[in-house]
């Protein structure tokens, strides 16, 4: 590992020697993130190996304010003649644009002080064939489960590591190490009656190579959600009680994730605008976003700016009770950051979550879809329907058909449609299954009324 | 003769790339290549009547690809000296499960492309940042004098200057420089405590001229204002089965999606597509003709040649409603046994190929597009779209309206709320009863997305009469 700790002293100087740079260029303030890492990452399809890929990257991205004024750049390139003249243009570029009154780093007594443990590094190296194998036996386990899973987009193995370095004109320098491992299958099942073909997939990904589940686990599950999908029909149009499962609850945690990032909201491009501090959704609805979660996929030390990152409560009790901010999204609303810049090199930073989830309830997801006479189960979403300055919502939906509480037959080629404001308010019942398999993670929902259309 | 002028963009010479070549291209390896990217990146954008912000990104890179049967190895390097290119070029070959020796450098001939789609007055580089940013104030006061009612602007201009050079073990050693931009604009309008957003753009392979001519750009302002005014009084919008009608231009989205990805060469080797099966078969309704066409002068998906060096071209997907070619690159054309067509692409040097789209569009038909609208009872006139997608093993598809208005006793009524349709891409296009003859193609901003690479991509589509489809309102 020395290579590594040198490579690290060696960027954390070049950091500082660029932003020195930069203040002899005229930059009154700058900061500079630094990326490198390398990824693997094998596919196998029907037991061979369809695709290898390999490599290590680095980036460098640099933002300058001169006075009130920024731009940002970022290179691949780390000759010095390349950064050099990158200095120079990030500081000819900021003094393209106009003054913004609110633009600046953080103030020097905001960045990020301690150091948590947050273990998200996992020095564990798997040679490819073991990567290959892993694979193999993720997919061969979906292929053997059930005679109608006929086909297979493949089985992927993934995995990568990761260091960022952030330092700035206040002599802020930070940095951490991650990684991650991932596995998926892609199953297809054939109808043997019909000839008709489902696909659907399941997957795994842990930072700690020994915490993701078996690639039997992985491959059953795959196969369980294909197989389950086949004499999937439509249903009649009419208005019922909707149950998402975990996967597609996550995905409306997403969209409130997008409706409470301080961009949108500064710029009345989301619902949410003016809503803090109102009841969002029943009292039983807690929403966080919590960086600090050990081992966690979203968790980091410091955010894009160098801020600590930290446990933010969303929605209390079912009511709004923080935006997701960074210094500049703050700033325009009079806020102060929440630790939740993001900042993808050659970017300027922008909001991200960090770990951000619905807290779970107490009932399963059975016991939900027990409460339903007639209605929907969603299990996949598709499509982009979503207007996030009204909240209008309509996605292309398929899952299963509720009758007396049970899952009576699969349907497709429907759509979901409602407000997300009115749906948020409407949730009935959360259940216990919260699981991460990112970083924005929900356990099954209930929402009392939405349309389906169908046939 | 000289080297191929684009190597110098990268300080290489032709011996150390057929080198790095040879290395790859062992005895067991059927075809390797190497694909050379050196990209840049700018961005000025504006908010609130500011141009705030302005980015710039630089990179460069090499991919290098080793296939044996249907193996593929590659591997990336943002380094590209000879050191580099040597680990890169045998991690791809591993692939082959081949040890170094027996290595057969092939004979390159280089190739210059024959045609430029893409000629431009001035490279974007040469485009100060304050023409960019007088022309995004321009933008903001056109729509805010549209209208009052249009409380921020939100606008960005984007640009993407690429130089590629492929070496391929087939012979190939071409080169193309690649522009590309466009302009995009959002209005947020307000009335009553009510908010609505409305969006229009454009671009293509063109130079910054492009967005001049005819004010182009005033007229982007324009148009993202009076769709965010409209829809200030958009009803509900109906749900359930109904006929509709689809307007000229971005809503080929349709094909892209219902037919498009369904007709890759990739999933259908794997026989993973709904259209696996259905060659020589009836997938559309004998109105329907659907090419996809890389070769249209400045449009966004076109290219001399794509990302494996071939010269793209017009591939005929669906002519008369029958089914009758797929898209490919060299290698599923290769498995496939099938021509190869033009349309290996990649997103940048990180990415493998993949078949992907061009340009893919309907073409004219005969009726007059009131006659369409005349002909529906009760329905959906649907003419901006958001996004759309697929899934390729069931077909099942949706894009989501952006812009609709009601069709009520054969006129055009009120304005709908935005709406996602969903229907089976090997069934819809067989309830297409009418093709205007007024066949446009979109402004220029479509992106494609499939496995996690984005390439830019063109639709079109004359006006057409869907019998058919379900729309996802709220209304019943």
């Amino acid at each position: 590992m020395s290579q590594g700790i040198q490579q690290h002293d060696g960027y954390s100087h070049l950091a500082m020697d660029l932003l020195a740079k930069a203040k002899r260029s005229g930059a009154t303030e700058a900061d500079i993130i630094i990326a490198e890492g390398e990824t693997f990452s094998v596919q196998v399809r029907l037991g061979a190996v369809d695709r290898l890929t390999k490599a290590r990257e680095k980036h460098l991205g640099l933002r300058v304010f001169v006075g009130k004024r920024s731009a940002s750049t970022s290179t691949s390139d780390f000759s010095a003649d390349s950064l050099n003249q990158l200095v120079a243009e990030t500081c000819t570029l900021a003094k393209a644009v106009v003054e913004d009154q609110v633009s600046g780093l953080p103030s020097a007594d905001q960045m990020a002080g301690e150091k948590p443990e947050l273990d998200l590094y996992d020095p564990t190296r798997l040679n490819t064939e073991q990567q290959i194998e892993l694979a193999k036996r993720a997919e061969a386990a979906a292929l053997s489960m059930d005679e109608r899973v006929t086909n297979s987009e493949g089985g992927d193995f993934d995995s990568s590591s990761g260091r960022v370095v952030l330092g700035n004109s206040h002599g802020f320098v930070g940095e951490y190490q991650s990684s991650s491992f991932s596995m998926s299958v892609s199953p297809v099942a054939t109808d043997p009656e019909t000839g008709a073909m489902q696909r659907d997939s399941w997957y795994a990904v842990e930072r700690k190579f020994a915490k993701l589940d078996s690639p039997e686990a992985v491959g059953l599950e795959a196969a369980r959600r294909t197989v389950r999908k086949l004499g999937a029909r439509k249903v009649a149009t009419q208005r019922v009680p909707v149950v998402f499962d975990s996967e597609t609850a996550g995905s409306l945690m997403g969209n409130l994730c997008s409706a409470v990032s301080g961009y949108s909201l500064y710029k009345g491009a989301s619902f949410l605008a003016g809503q803090l501090g109102k009841p969002l959704a029943p009292e039983y609805v807690t929403v966080y976003d919590d960086g600090r979660v050990v081992g966690g996929l979203g968790s980091r030390p410091f955010d894009g700016e160098g801020l600590p990152t930290r446990k933010t409560t969303v929605v209390e009790r079912g009511v709004l009770k923080s935006y997701l901010l960074d210094t500049y999204s703050g700033r325009k609303l009079g806020l102060a950051s929440t630790g939740n810049a993001s900042r993808s090199v050659g970017e300027n930073p922008s909001v991200g979550p960090t770990n951000f989830y619905l807290a779970p309830g107490t009932k399963t997801a059975e016991d939900i879809i027990k409460t339903v006479k007639q209605g929907l189960y969603v299990t996949d979403l598709i499509g982009f329907g979503i207007n996030m300055v009204t909240g209008d919502y309509s996605r292309g939906a398929s899952g299963f058909w509720i009758e007396g509480g049970e899952l009576a037959y699969p349907v497709e080629e429907i759509t979901i449609a409602g407000n997300l404001k009115d749906m948020f308010a409407g949730i009935e019942m959360i259940g216990s299954d919260l699981v991460f398999r990112g970083r924005i993670a929900s356990p099954t929902i209930k929402i009392g009324e939405m349309t389906v259309a169908g046939s | 003769m000289g080297e191929l002028v684009q190597l110098t963009s990268f300080g290489l010479t032709e011996g150390e790339v057929l080198e790095a070549l040879g290395r790859v291209k062992v005895r067991d390896v059927d075809y390797a290549d190497l694909y050379f990217e050196s990209s840049v990146s700018e961005s000025v954008s504006m908010e609130e009547s500011l141009v705030k912000r302005a980015t710039k990104s630089v990179s460069q890179g090499v991919g290098v690809r080793a296939t044996a049967g249907e193996k593929t190895g590659f591997a990336y390097s943002d380094e590209l000296s000879k050191k580099a290119l040597e680990l890169a070029a045998d991690t791809a070959r591993y692939i082959a499960n081949s040890p170094s020796g027996a290595h057969a450098v092939p004979v390159a001939v280089r190739q210059i492309p024959t045609r430029d789609l893409y000629p431009i007055e001035r490279a974007q580089v040469e485009v100060a940042t304050a023409e960019r940013v007088s022309l995004l104030n321009a933008i903001d006061a056109e729509a805010r004098r549209y209208d009052p009612r249009i409380k921020n602007v939100m606008a960005s201009f984007n640009t993407e200057y690429k130089v590629v050079i492929v070496a391929a073990s087939d012979g190939t050693l071409i080169g193309d420089v690649q522009p590309l931009s466009r302009l995009q604009v959002t209005c947020i309008a307000e009335e009553n405590g009510q908010r609505q957003a409305g969006s229009f753009g454009g671009g293509g392979r063109v130079g910054f001229e492009f967005y001049h001519g005819g004010d182009r750009y005033l007229r982007y302002a324009r148009e993202a204002a009076r769709e965010a005014i409209l829809n200030l009084s958009a009803v509900e919008a109906p749900a359930g089965v109904m006929p509709v009608v689809l307007g000229g231009g971005w809503p080929g989205i349709l094909l892209h999606e219902a037919i498009g990805h369904g007709l890759e060469a990739d999933f259908n080797r794997k026989k993973t597509s709904a259209f696996s099966n259905l060659l020589g078969k009836r997938v559309a309704s004998d109105v329907c003709t659907i090419v996809d066409d890389g070769t249209l002068p400045g449009r966004r998906g076109s290219l001399n040649m794509d990302d494996e060096g071939t010269p793209t071209g017009r591939t005929v997907l669906i002519e008369r409603g029958i089914l009758r070619g797929y898209i490919t690159d060299k290698l599923n054309a290769r498995l496939m046994g099938i021509p190869v067509t033009g349309n290996g692409r990649r997103e940048s040097y990180q990415s493998v190929v993949l078949p992907r789209m061009t340009n893919t569009f309907m073409l004219a038909g005969t009726s007059d597009p009131e006659d369409i609208i005349r002909s529906v009872d009760r329905g959906l006139y649907a003419v901006s779209f958001g996004g759309g997608q697929v899934d390729i093993t069931n077909g099942k598809f949706v894009f989501s309206a952006s812009e609709a208005y009601l069709i009520e006793g054969g006129k055009v009524t009120r304005p709908v709320k935005g709406a996602t349709l969903i229907g089976s891409g090997p069934e819809i296009l067989t309830k297409v009863s009418m093709v205007g003859h007024d066949l446009k193609l979109d402004e220029g901003i479509g992106t494609c997305g499939k496995e996690g690479q984005s390439v830019p991509v063109g639709v079109g589509l004359p006006t057409i009469r869907i019998d058919e489809i379900t729309v996802g309102g709220t209304q019943r």
